[in-house]
């Protein structure tokens, strides 16, 4: 069995490898692009000040926009495999759940109402909606007398995302904005600015930091929400924080790049196979994957089609699918 | 001396009551069964008496202190308790699993210390699932895995340990097995342990005390003898049973039984 030998090898051991993983994957997300550059270049852009323009090229194009990978990959990973955890089910991830959908609402309306707005005023939106969303969600599969069941959250989930996206669309199509609102959701990670990363980069680490804390609560919750009790946890408190955390790095992410679907759902599911379902395991991992994950898709995106862009989010489906379709067919054991 | 006992109780699932003015004392150190028909309240009482879910009158005291007062780690280090059937522990493996019974006993990082590893060991070793501590929960048996939950309750660290149906879904010998695993720790740790069981005969053969309940309320209590009788069976089940003495035990013992019919 495959899942078990791999299981075996120590977890400081696959850890490492996939830090080192991610690290290298930055490396070529910096040296390779639309623009030609060496490796020789991106160490003297990073080491030295010259003033040349490969140097400001890649300082003030690539790299905040690799930064700004690294982060979303790793903040979708972690908010969908919290999710997954607290929920106990396997098909979660924030896009089910009404975030992107309450983002991309949110995002629709404020660009209609207030065209002139900014960057910070956009993620603020982002912010906002994807808390309603949720919100939305958590509230109407709530209303049942015995509280919330996985299954009316991934059916109040679809329903009220579903409604979302028709306001947005509906939106963007009578005030004619759906190029701009589709050019923030489907834009990946073009044009990030530093000042852009500067602003999430905080809120993202402090995220995911507070959630490599409640890991050991999560592996408990996961279990069932009788044993947490039974176990000392005091399961409301740490549910809420767990939900504002993947709020939090959710909405973060949309900010960024927008709408990616998917990602949140795929990366828990490799990291679980790798490295069994221990949440002091699950969040770290899926961290540095999740970033690597990123990394390398935005390199595709960014050079399949030089000097044109390829939409990060294909690229990520497109070489996601075959390997999550691996997984699910090997695994019995990346889930239930 | 009585450490757990419960008066008055009432619990209602939104309008729905399922227990009513029930009193309950739980005897220490030792094995206390609940028995009774599906749907009496056996293991909303289980759950109560855990505070796994809340009761809206009367009171449950601890201690000499009422367990809604009890902080929830504090309580967690008093009382283990197994759900029934628990969810599947996904691809944890048994060793994870078991160092998760620690949980009450650590402070906000968590890091396991020498102690709590001597404990999660001695867990394992009495439940004997040290042999699988590597292997992921989810690919042993329905017996093994039972075994891994006991030892999650274990290393708890509590003298009170609930379980609700600890025999569900195991053949004879296994369920044969838990219940001596749990008779052996009561006996040699003097853990107090209460146990909903649907089969009478190892009500009998294991309890010392037994709680007859029917429609959220107490038909009778105490110990085998006393219970599993030809009149107490027949309110609680409505059965007519034929009850003998068990050669080897010396329990009662129902040898058969049948529906009673009409009146």
């Amino acid at each position: 069995m495959l899942n078990y030998r791999i299981q075996r090898i120590p977890y400081s051991i696959k850890l490492g490898m996939s830090v080192i993983l991610m690290m290298v994957l930055f490396g070529m997300a910096l040296a390779f692009g639309a623009a030609d550059t060496s490796v020789k270049d991106v160490l003297s852009a990073l080491l030295s000040t010259a003033p040349n323009d490969q140097a400001i090229m890649l300082r003030e194009i690539r790299f905040p926009r690799e930064v700004a990978a690294a982060l979303v990959g790793a903040a979708l990973a972690v908010s969908g495999a919290i999710i997954q955890g607290m929920t106990r089910n396997p098909l979660a991830d924030p896009g089910l759940l009404g975030l992107t959908a309450g983002a991309n609402a949110a995002l629709a309306i404020t660009v209609a109402f207030w065209p002139s707005v900014n960057y910070f005023g956009v993620m603020l939106t982002c912010f906002v909606g994807a808390a309603v969303g949720a919100i939305l969600v958590f509230g109407f599969s709530s209303f049942h007398p015995e509280g919330f069941t996985t299954l009316r959250i991934v059916l109040a989930g679809a329903t009220i995302s579903a409604f979302l996206y028709a306001i947005a669309e509906g939106i963007g199509i009578y005030f004619k904005i759906s190029q701009q609102v589709s050019m923030w959701t489907a834009g990946g990670m073009i044009g990030t600015t530093w000042n852009q990363v500067l602003l999430i980069a905080p809120i993202v680490l402090v995220g995911i930091i507070i959630s490599l804390m409640c890991s050991r609560q999560l592996t408990i919750l996961s279990l069932s929400e009788e044993m947490a009790v039974g176990l000392g946890q005091r399961v409301r408190l740490i549910k809420s924080i767990l939900f504002v955390l993947v709020i939090v790095l959710t909405g973060a992410s949309v900010a960024l790049v927008g709408n990616l679907a998917f990602f949140g759902l795929m990366i828990p599911h490799i990291v679980r196979a790798i490295v069994g379902t221990d949440y002091r395991h699950v969040l770290p991992m899926s961290a540095f994957l999740g970033a690597a994950f990123m990394l390398l898709a935005d390199t595709l995106a960014r050079t399949i089609n030089a000097p044109y862009e390829t939409p990060v989010a294909a690229v990520v489906a497109i070489m996601g699918l075959p390997f999550f379709l691996y997984i699910v067919r090997k695994g019995g054991q990346s889930f239930s | 001396m009585v450490r757990l006992q419960a008066k008055e109780l009432q619990i209602r699932y939104g309008d729905r009551t399922i227990v009513e003015n029930l009193s309950v004392s739980i005897p220490d150190e030792k094995i206390t069964v609940i028995i009774g028909p599906n749907g009496c309240g056996k293991s909303t009482l289980l759950k109560a008496l855990t505070r796994i879910i809340p009761h809206q009158n009367g009171s449950i005291v601890l201690d000499g202190e009422s367990i809604v007062k009890e902080p929830t780690k504090g309580l967690a280090k008093k009382i283990a308790v197994l759900p029934q059937t628990p969810e599947s522990a996904g691809a944890l493996t048994v060793g994870e699993l078991v160092s998760y019974g620690r949980f009450p006993h650590q402070n906000r990082f968590g890091r396991l210390t020498k102690r709590d590893l001597e404990i999660i060991d001695w867990a394992l070793d009495v439940t004997g699932t040290k042999f699988f501590k590597s292997h992921p929960v989810d690919s042993l048996s329905g017996g093994q895995r039972q075994r891994v939950w006991i030892a999650l309750a274990l290393a708890q660290e509590t003298d009170m340990i609930f379980l609700d149906e600890p025999t569900t879904y195991l053949d004879m010998a296994h369920q044969l097995e838990i219940l001596e695993l749990l008779q052996h720790l009561n006996a040699t740790e003097k853990r107090t342990i209460v146990m909903v069981l649907h089969d009478l005969n190892h009500a009998a053969r294991f309890a010392d005390y037994i709680i007859g309940m029917k429609f959220g309320k107490i038909v009778k209590s105490g110990p085998s003898e006393e219970i599993i009788t030809k009149p107490v069976l027949r309110e609680l089940f409505q059965i007519d049973a034929e009850i003998g003495e068990d050669p080897r035990t010396g329990k009662p013992i129902c040898i058969t039984y049948n529906l009673v019919r009409g009146d």
